[in-house]
């Protein structure tokens, strides 16, 4: 089936939670946060949240950043 | 001079100088800088995970949680629904409650959207955040975001990552009298001088990420900061003289021939 990942289309080959494709990522979840079409899902959830066709995931976690949005920023 | 620490929403934090995480070479550089400036709170940013390449490093496997308050931010939101969003995957990321709320009205100045930013403040406090809003220097803004139950405000000193110093020191004055909360003032810092200036006119904190990561030894500068900070707190403390146009003799003129 496939889904949205971060952007972009991901085929899984079989069903899977989100533990599953958190660890066939290799990405540990303690750090990160994750979103099914618009709604966050626990972390106690991860293991049991199967993944269904055409779903919208996001896997977001933290990178460096300060008093800027490193982002979007136009340098002057 | 014993201090007392600085208290935020039952938060307590040893150093007054706060730092952001980006803009560094490496991630040993960030670590090595942030070491060095004696921060104990460290602003990082909410973003996808990179899928397509796993060998990247962790930003989170340098800054050691025990000895750091992570901050994340909502930077790069120019929304309430884009703030709130971020904010709520910040937390869910299982870091803090504490969140650095930014909502960027203009990508030019990247000046707040005060308008959002007491919206967004307002959701995020009821959903029991520590919020810590980057504002602008206004004073009446400041005090609406202490009224929706922000527990301090960020006042910029000047646009971010502008360098320019502290543009307007009489409303930063202005807030640090008004409001009863912490002001931490955040972004815009050049140089160790303007972050001396921001502690002299009664700064609790001040927060900084380019003015560090953007000088030409990092590192050296995180420790011009650290000092400046502690300088113009001590300052602060101590009390200044008044200013007056003509001389006071330091030296008694009894005695003189």
């Amino acid at each position: 089936m496939d889904i949205h990942l971060n952007g972009e289309s991901r085929y899984l080959e079989k069903e899977s939670t989100i533990a599953a494709l958190l660890q066939e990522l290799k990405i540990r979840s303690d750090q990160v946060a994750v979103e099914v079409n618009l709604h966050i899902v626990d972390k106690q959830d991860f293991a049991s949240r199967q993944l269904q066709e055409g779903d919208r995931v996001e896997i977001m976690s933290f990178i460096g950043g300060g008093a800027e949005s490193s982002l979007s920023v136009t340098e002057a | 001079m014993i201090d007392e620490r600085l208290t935020i929403a039952g938060h307590e934090f040893k150093s007054r100088l706060w730092v952001g995480t980006g803009k560094y070479k490496d991630f040993v550089e960030t670590q090595k800088a942030i070491e060095v400036s004696g921060a104990d709170v460290v602003t990082v940013a909410v973003r996808r995970v990179n899928i397509t390449d796993r060998t990247q490093e962790n930003l989170l496997d340098y800054l050691d949680p025990k000895k750091y308050t992570i901050l994340p931010n909502t930077a790069g939101c120019y929304t309430v629904d884009d703030a709130v969003r971020y904010a709520r995957l910040a937390r869910a990321a299982g870091v803090s409650d504490l969140v650095k709320l930014e909502v960027i009205g203009d990508e030019r100045t990247l000046f707040p959207d005060t308008a959002g930013l007491i919206e967004a403040a307002k959701i995020l406090v009821k959903e029991g955040f520590i919020v810590l809003p980057y504002t602008n220097d206004d004073p009446i803004v400041a005090q609406r975001l202490v009224d929706v139950g922000c527990p301090a405000v960020m006042p910029l000193a000047a646009p971010i990552g502008s360098g320019l110093g502290i543009r307007n020191p009489y409303n930063l004055k202005i807030i640090m009298e008004t409001v009863n909360v912490p002001v931490i003032v955040d972004a815009g810092v050049g140089t160790a001088s303007d972050a001396a200036l921001a502690m002299e006119y009664g700064a609790d904190a001040v927060l900084m990420n380019t003015a560090i990561a953007g000088a030409n030894d990092p590192i050296a500068m995180a420790e011009a900061m650290k000092y400046a900070v502690d300088a113009g707190r001590l300052a602060y403390k101590a009390g200044r003289i008044p200013r007056k146009l003509y001389a006071t003799a330091s030296s008694p003129i009894e005695g003189m021939l």
